[in-house]
């Protein structure tokens, strides 16, 4: 068995990922799941091989099951024309179901998620029984929704997150990718993909945008697709992929000959992808993997929307994606408030508690005020993506404040417990180093 | 449903708001703030036509017609004249804050009067330019320790102190004053009361010179052995442990609308400053990552989203007033978001439009004046934020200090 501090020491050395991969064949719950699909052992055993850079996973067979006419959509949101801020009722169905999951599952699991870099399987499973990967599947796909879910996917990311930003981020990854096809997918892709997430064996999946570079814009991707006759050739890199190595189907952008910045669909078998283990400052039960793509050759039927691919869906996927992330940043944000409450109160300095003192008792208020302000831009702009409004001002603003006010909230966070925000007994100091992810995710998630 | 927009029902008031703004208000912005204490006369027929229209509907317009809470517990959700007069406010204080301080009939004092008087006082009362005396040369923020006093003498109360800081108070036909029946009773024994203007006891000491909303005036006060009917306290004239927390409740429901008028005056730097950077050639786009913007268009887009901010936090403070839930809370949030925003980005707007946002050709630097009140009355900064803190983790007042 390999510890975490081994595990570091070995990204540290450049290593790859077949190391760890085979550490965790040792859990019983993974070797289960080989069991199911033995292709993965194998390829375990290639990567292994090659050098600690693994491959991707080899991945089910995706197979149209039945064909629309016209690509499924779910439908536009209503509305009474009145301000509210009231979920409705499946919303708050889903919200509470998502506040206990966090509270007697993904909290309790988080610490040693972070350490291990490894959401339990069970948690995971779990999650996908809430149904979290399939709120973008339309209907006639075997969805739950008839309507636009952005609103419904951030109430239940802000559920999770307020248990465990990292976690949240592991089993809410594969559902990014689904409604990516649900969004823009033509028929055939959606009749391809969409029904392994409605299903009990979800897979891994990934919406892969982000790469490695500093000042990244999701508009100007260095992944390119070049045209080779009736094929698309990527090439590129992406960053902090969640459950990378397990990942089975991944929907990633790239810059694409004539076109501009798209989405292509390809399947974890494709030729040329591979993976790198990419441990991060935070988001660490995600197991993040970076995505190397190599002159993979696909199919005209790989580019997401085929011939109806535009580039103002592209940009929508890259609000979508932000106000995922405000959606996380929220809830953690939540946490944050929450744990320094009674620990202010009950931490005692100079004969009474610190939170009688002004100087504590303001940052309290602060992480309040801007908490609940970060919660509702993110809701804002999330029920105009549902309605077909525009929202791109919105998710724009969402962001900018559950980056600054976010990191802000997980450095106070930190502060309030003063030296013992800074040890892992309690869980301040991961979430500082999970709230910054919230500015510097792009894709990855989607609403 | 979640729907954080502005009603379609209140659009069209808004959009009079605005109109009122455009046409009345900054046509005059700058007169008024150069001719201080001089009566804005343009303002008469403009304050005819919104009582009309306080007539006519539920829609409130600067906040006058009061914001008393609409008893609602059927589960339906609601927006209401707290919802309306925020947004109004809003458009108008976009205008111009000093302005639509300055509105006949549409004062502070109204607005206490409007949410708890009795059927009779609105009688008596009702119609007239109510102006509120709070503050006092020694308490400020801390309003439990005023010192005016009210003494029942047979049907009278006679008032004893000093009040300063009251806006309009030289303009309006009446002044709500604070004042304690009994001293060693504390805040318990504070009661606000109704003094005409003409009362031969209240006696106008100065108007001040100021920063900014120097369109509206601030009045220093005497009262002077200031004689009232009894019938002039508003509400209950019983001293009780919970009269005090009953007048702080009005606050609940007037901070959201100072909160309103620091959203409108962030809004109209924002909107001035976006039209000079693109003069400047500096584009503000939405989808590309701030950090790969100009500087200015970064600082703008962060400017924007404390502003978004402090908008949403007051229409939330507001609608839950509609629905007739606790707001306490979110009233103070609302406020102090607001005020700091409000200084913040008009401070910044000068700051980015150098020269031309710090001269007076601009309103600008108007703008960056005017909004430092905003942080200040209704309960500074830090009074929200003690507010906040003390509901927060349940503190009392002498515990939290």
């Amino acid at each position: 068995m390999s510890t975490t501090t081994e595990k570091q020491g070995m990204a540290e050395r450049g290593m790859g990922y077949g190391l760890r991969a085979l550490n965790r064949l040792a859990g019983s719950d993974l070797l289960d799941r080989i069991r199911i699909r033995k292709q993965v052992e194998k390829a375990l055993f290639q990567g292994t091989k090659n050098g600690f850079r693994g491959a991707t996973a080899a991945g089910r067979t995706f197979k149209a099951a039945q064909q629309l006419g016209k690509p499924a959509r779910q439908k536009k949101g209503r509305s009474t024309g009145l301000f509210d801020l009231s979920p409705d009722d499946e919303q708050q169905m889903f919200q509470e179901a998502g506040r206990a999951f966090a509270a007697d599952q993904v909290r309790k699991a988080a610490l040693e998620a972070d350490e291990k870099r490894e959401t339990p399987k069970e948690i995971l499973d779990q999650a996908n029984e809430l149904g979290v990967n399939m709120l973008g599947v339309p209907e006639e796909l075997g969805g739950v929704m008839t309507e636009q879910s952005a609103a419904t996917s951030v109430l239940i990311g802000e559920a999770l997150a307020h248990g465990d930003m990292g976690i949240a981020y592991a089993a809410l990854a594969p559902g990014a990718a689904a409604t990516a096809i649900g969004l823009w997918g033509s028929a055939e892709q959606e009749a391809t993909y969409l029904p392994a997430f409605t299903g009990e064996d979800i897979p891994a999946a990934a919406l892969a945008i982000l790469e490695p570079r500093p000042l990244f814009d999701p508009l100007a991707l260095e992944t390119k697709a070049k045209r080779k006759g009736d094929e698309w050739v990527l090439s590129g890199a992406k960053s902090l992929i969640a459950r990378a190595v397990d990942c089975e189907l991944f929907v990633i952008a790239a810059d694409a000959e004539g076109i501009g910045p798209a989405l292509f669909v390809v399947e974890s078998g494709a030729k040329g992808l591979s993976i790198e283990d990419e441990p991060a400052m935070g988001l660490r039960p995600a197991a993040t993997g970076r995505l190397l793509i190599d002159k993979v050759k696909l199919p005209a039927s790989a580019l997401l929307g085929e011939g109806e691919a535009k580039a103002k869906d592209y940009a929508a996927c890259v609000n979508r994606s932000r106000i995922a992330w405000c959606g996380l940043a929220t809830g953690t944000a939540q946490a944050v408030l929450d744990y320094v409450i009674p620990y202010v109160n009950d931490r005692q300095a100079f004969g009474e508690p610190v939170s009688n003192r002004q100087g504590v008792a303001f940052t309290v208020s602060d992480i309040g005020i801007e908490s609940n302000a970060m919660r509702l831009a993110t809701y804002r702009a999330a029920s105009r993506a549902d309605r077909g409004e525009s929202f791109a001002r919105e998710a724009a603003i969402a962001r900018k404040l559950c980056t600054a006010k976010g990191m802000q909230i997980g450095s106070d966070g930190v502060q309030l417990l003063g030296g013992h925000g800074f040890v892992k007994e309690h869980p301040v100091e991961r979430w500082y180093r999970d709230l910054r992810a919230a500015g510097v995710m792009e894709g990855a998630l989607l609403v | 449903m979640i729907n954080l927009e502005i009603p379609k029902k209140f659009k069209p008031l808004a959009s009079q708001a605005n109109q009122v703004a455009t046409e009345v208000f900054r046509p005059i912005s700058r007169k008024y703030d150069e001719a201080e204490h001089a009566y804005p006369k343009e303002l008469d027929m403009l304050a005819s036509l919104i009582d009309g229209m306080n007539e006519g509907s539920d829609i409130g317009g600067a906040g006058a017609a009061g914001v008393r809470r609409e008893k609602s517990d059927d589960g339906e959700n609601r927006n209401g004249s707290n919802l309306s007069t925020v947004l109004g406010i809003i458009e108008l204080c976009w205008g111009d804050v000093g302005l639509l301080l300055s509105m006949p009939r549409q004062g502070l004092g109204n607005s206490a009067i409007a949410s708890v008087a009795t059927e009779e006082q609105l009688k008596t009362y009702g119609g007239k330019w109510a102006a509120m005396a709070i503050t006092e040369p020694e308490a400020g923020s801390d309003s439990a320790a005023i010192r005016t006093t009210a003494e029942l003498d047979g049907d009278e109360y006679v008032l004893n102190g000093e009040k300063i800081f009251v806006t309009s108070g030289d303009r309006a036909d009446l002044i709500v004053v604070w004042a304690s029946l009994d001293r060693s009773k504390g805040r318990a024994a504070i009661k606000s009361f109704i003094v005409e203007r003409d009362n031969p006891g209240l006696k106008l000491d100065r108007l001040e010179h100021k920063l900014g909303i120097r369109a509206s005036d601030t009045a220093n006060f005497t009262l002077q052995d200031c004689r009232v009917p009894k019938e002039a306290l508003l509400g209950d004239p019983e001293v009780k442990e919970k009269g005090f927390a009953g007048v702080m409740e009005t606050f609940d429901n007037t901070r959201p609308l100072v909160a309103a008028m620091a959203v409108g005056v962030t809004r109209a730097a924002l909107e001035e400053t976006r039209k000079q950077l693109k003069a400047a050639g500096v584009k503000i786009d939405y989808d590309v990552p701030a950090n790969n913007q100009h500087a200015a268009a970064a600082r703008f887009l962060e400017m924007e989203a404390d502003y978004e901010a402090s908008w949403l936090l007051t229409l939330q403070a507001a609608w839950m007033a509609d629905n007739s839930k606790p707001n306490s809370l979110q009233a103070s949030m609302a406020k102090a978001k607001a005020g700091r925003t409000c200084v913040d980005v008009t401070l910044g707007c000068v700051e980015l439009c150098g020269s031309v946002g710090y001269g007076e050709n601009e309103l600008l630097e108007k703008w960056a004046r005017d909004s430092k009140i905003l942080d200040i009355f209704e309960g500074t900064q830090q009074i929200q934020l003690l507010i906040i803190a003390r509901q927060l983790l349940k503190k009392t007042s002498s515990e939290l200090r």
